[in-house]
């Protein structure tokens, strides 16, 4: 970081508010008067709550935890963009430089069925734990960390798997599709495991049964437009959901029962 | 057929489905553009064209090939459209923006569906149930399907209505071929980017091809 800004700027947001999944929702306007162009998103969004607790008013809920990247809690749409207008960026990695003086920002949840409001911003995400409980692993017992080469694996697979399960979890890819679908997480997913030797024993009925998890959590289907791909923090590539298309087909075609 | 029921219940399944229908349209409207090229040979070569294949009892299998793939595309589509819509009740207030912005050509992929289905039914009433006027060759007599086009697309709002109807199927195949591929599962860093270019002049080549017709009768065969 080299040095901070004396300089601040005006910020007009308008931030959802929400009491529960029941609740119908609206927008608060509220002005965030000395915004630092080195804060984080984040860290606005905590002054915002300093101000309006300080006015004696409820503040915003928002989901965070490492504020580094890494965790995929911060959720927010923010001027109808998932993360905010940045490519490959959390939340939490956004910086109010990124705006100006004076600009208006709306700040809203990622909106699914599959993933209720539990208040304000702060959404339930707990499907995607539930589509990985239906398969998301190995379960054989796997011992301690093998010897470096006792398994070979290729350096391209390896390196497509490391790609794949670099996958947060955090649920930009359904705030952004248009149709509310998880192929690109669940893909993510179904991937790091099937382009691994590990993986392979369970392959097809982990698809078979993540995709099913998946279709009953009421996510909608893939329309391959990209977005989630385009916001994705961690840039997943279309090419797992293509694989997980495969794997999910040559299951429904292969499985006995 | 419970394994095809099965699969068919999945959004998965559901999606190759349309794709599968959608590339099987596809390869039939290369076969239809090219054969309605012969208008450009001559208006026997047209005819003649048109009468062998009404003529040639395998049409009727064709013909509900062509239905039965139709229907399924349209009616597997919109019952996603509808399962889409409910994945999110409530809609954002803001629009993306940029890079992870959709497309309005992505958005309304249902909407062109159905003027799609529009079109194709004006079409088929416009010409194969349209005025049949006879011509005889050889002293064979025949459907003169030349003399109802020359007629038809005379008319200026005729003219207007189908080029924007094939604009709308261009984009929908532009999007639709390049997207089967990726929901049959063929994606790869060195394929792909040449199915996505093989997808637009696939609508560039199709839609050019059906839209030719239209505006050469229209600019080059006044009154007769």
């Amino acid at each position: 970081m080299g040095g901070t800004s004396t300089e601040t700027m005006k910020i007009k947001l308008k931030i959802w508010k929400q009491d529960g999944p029941s609740d119908q929702g609206h927008f608060i306007e509220h002005t965030a008067e000395t915004v630092s162009p080195d804060m984080s998103f984040l860290e606005m969004m905590d002054v915002v709550n300093e101000d309006l607790v300080n006015s004696g008013k409820e503040p915003v809920e928002f989901d965070h935890d490492c504020r580094e990247g890494i965790c995929g809690s911060c959720n927010m749409v923010i001027n109808g963009n998932p993360h905010g207008p940045d490519k490959a960026t959390t939340t939490c990695q956004l910086h109010m430089r990124r705006f100006k003086d004076g600009d208006t920002v709306v700040v809203e949840p990622w909106r699914a069925k599959a993933f209720p409001v539990i208040k304000d911003l702060v959404v339930d995400r707990s499907a995607f734990d539930r589509i990985m409980q239906a398969g998301g692993y190995v379960s054989v017992s796997t011992g301690n960390a093998p010897d470096a080469n006792a398994i070979p694996v290729p350096k391209v697979d390896a390196d497509e798997a490391f790609m794949s399960a670099a996958c947060i979890g955090c649920g930009a890819c359904v705030a952004a599709c248009k149709n509310a679908s998880a192929s690109l997480f669940v893909s993510a997913k179904i991937s790091h495991l099937a382009l691994l030797p590990q993986g392979q024993a369970e392959r097809l009925e982990r698809a078979h049964a993540m995709v099913t998890q998946m279709d009953e959590e009421g996510f909608g289907a893939c329309t391959n437009t990209g977005a989630c791909s385009a916001t994705c923090p961690k840039e997943i590539s279309l090419e797992n959901i293509a694989r997980m298309n495969r794997d999910f087909l040559k299951a429904g075609l292969q499985r006995r029962k | 057929m419970e394994l095809f029921m099965r699969i068919m219940k999945s959004t998965i399944g559901g999606k190759t489905l349309v794709g599968i229908t959608g590339l099987s349209f596809a390869l039939f409207l290369v076969a239809h553009m090219a054969g309605i090229m012969l208008m450009f040979v001559s208006a026997e070569a047209y005819n003649k064209y048109g009468h062998a294949l009404i003529s040639n009892p395998a049409i009727y299998i064709a013909e509900a090939g062509l239905i039965v793939i139709f229907v399924a595309h349209l009616a597997k589509a919109i019952q996603l459209t509808i399962k889409n819509n409910q994945a999110r009740p409530q809609k954002y207030h803001v629009a993306a923006s940029g890079e992870k912005a959709t497309t309005a050509v992505q958005k309304t992929l249902w909407a062109q569906g159905l003027l799609i289905l529009v079109f194709v039914i004006l079409h088929l009433n416009t010409f194969k149930f349209g005025t049949i006027y006879y011509v005889t060759y050889d002293g064979e007599t025949i459907r003169d399907l030349h003399r109802l086009v020359i007629e038809v697309f005379q008319s200026p709002a005729y003219v207007g209505g189908y080029f924007v109807a094939l604009l709308i199927l261009g984009f929908h195949v532009k999007h639709g071929v390049a997207s089967a591929f990726q929901t049959l599962g063929v994606n790869h860093p060195k394929y792909t980017p040449m199915l996505k270019t093989i997808s637009l002049l696939y609508a560039l080549v199709v839609v050019g091809g059906f839209i030719a017709q239209p505006v050469y009768v229209f600019l080059f065969h006044k009154g007769s």
